[in-house]
């Protein structure tokens, strides 16, 4: 199997993305402003900002992941690409993929790397584990745009089809959410908190790629 | 162009063959047992109303679409050109053909096929500012790509200019004379002179 098709639709999603101009911003302005809003409406006491800023973070990432996963594959459907893609020698799965962590890099790496300011603000100390911190921020996100990309994919026919998105991709999110929080927050029993992100990470990129080639053959037949 | 005829001539070499397709758009039949097989040379026009089922067999044949009975055989692979063109609308003719050049593995002259089509002009112009009949030109232009024994054409001539037309024309005559086929969806004058048609 030649990987041409799927250096291809990698090209042409990150292309894709940067042609959509500042549509490709909307997901940070919406994790920096929920963000923001937070200690506006539960009030400025540090020791209490610190204990829910995690949260707030993870939350604001998994809601900041939906707001552009509608078009990935709808766009494809609408101008018959999905059509063409779907006859080249590569799997329907590897093109599915290659399009979702484009997607991922131009949509949801930044949110990762805007989260150590946003963290500061939610009075986190300033120091490496702020990297660290980002880091799992990306790997947890790119679990959340996979699980997004299933939902993106079952809806691609579906006009306005963000909100069964959010229904089908939510409750993929969970374990990813919870791992995630508790890597970060260093509560009793999250030392391997990290480890089973990185599983539940992996089990994402493994399964969703599957789980769209079969919704996507389905949108075109 | 020449399509390798040691593999895809020959009386009794068929490059598609479809047998007792049958579809169901819910409860309605939308045909039901279309027999075709499509051999090197042969042109095949599907005819029928809006709504016969024309694009649907297409998609069928291209493996787009399972029919609820029959199976379809490809011998050889196919270029397919739908009536959605699946240009992006930030695409240029130029991106697009270099783009489906690079993910089929064509070492084709892009440059040139842009010139053969009638698009060096609007090479580097994003699809969005493109007219109706630039676009499919462009679409088009991907069966020159590399060479596939079976061209699929749904609607191949839709906002098409005479000159476009006629390039269409030569191009479908030029693949026949070196071995490929095509089976188009066409409403009106096909142009060509069909080896078969279909009506649904």
């Amino acid at each position: 199997m030649s990987p041409a098709p799927i250096l291809s639709a990698f090209r042409q999603a990150l292309s894709e993305a940067w042609a959509g101009g500042a549509g490709a911003l909307l997901p940070l302005g919406f994790f920096a402003g929920a963000a923001v809003l937070v200690p506006l409406g539960i009030g400025t006491e540090p020791g209490m900002l610190r204990t829910v800023g995690p949260g707030i973070l993870w939350v604001s990432l998994a809601l900041s992941s939906l707001v552009t996963l509608e078009r990935i594959f709808q766009a494809d459907v609408e101008d018959g690409a999905l059509d063409l893609w779907l006859q080249t020698s590569a799997p329907v799965s590897a093109i599915a993929a290659a399009k979702t962590f484009a997607h991922w890099l131009t949509a949801g790496l930044p949110l990762a790397l805007m989260s150590p300011v946003l963290a500061l603000m939610f009075q986190a100390e300033a120091g490496a584990n702020l990297l660290t911190s980002a880091m799992i921020y990306g790997l947890g996100g790119l679990a959340f745009f996979f699980w997004g990309g299933v939902g993106a994919a079952l809806s691609a026919t579906v006009r306005r089809g963000g909100l069964l998105i959010a229904l089908i991709a939510l409750p993929l999110y969970v374990p990813t959410a919870i791992f995630g929080s508790l890597a970060m927050s260093g509560a009793a029993g999250g030392d391997s908190a990290p480890l089973l992100l990185v599983a539940s990470t992996l089990f994402a990129l493994a399964l969703a790629p599957f789980a769209m080639a079969a919704a996507l053959r389905l949108a075109a037949d | 162009m020449q399509l390798r005829p040691r593999d895809y001539s020959g009386d009794d070499v068929r490059l598609l063959t479809a047998s007792g397709l049958g579809i169901l758009r819910g409860e309605r039949v939308l045909f039901d047992a279309v027999s075709l097989e499509v051999a090197p040379g042969e042109a095949v026009v599907l005819r029928g109303a809006n709504g016969a089922g024309k694009t649907t067999l297409l998609r069928v044949l291209a493996g787009l679409t399972r029919a609820e009975t029959g199976e379809v055989s490809r011998t050889a692979p196919h270029h397919w050109v739908g009536h959605r063109e699946g240009l992006k609308p930030h695409e240029t003719p130029r991106a697009h053909l270099d783009l489906w050049a690079r993910a089929w593995g064509a070492g084709a002259d892009v440059d040139a096929i842009l010139n053969e089509m009638g698009l060096s002009r609007p090479a580097d112009v994003a699809a969005r500012y493109l007219s109706a009949g630039q676009r499919r030109r462009t679409a088009l232009a991907r069966v020159l790509l590399d060479k596939r024994p079976v061209w699929l054409l749904d609607e191949p001539f839709t906002a098409l200019d005479a000159e476009g037309r006629t390039r269409v024309l030569d191009m479908v005559a030029e693949h026949r004379q070196g071995g490929g086929a095509v089976v188009a969806a066409v409403h009106g004058e096909v142009g060509f002179i069909a080896s078969r048609e279909i009506t649904l």
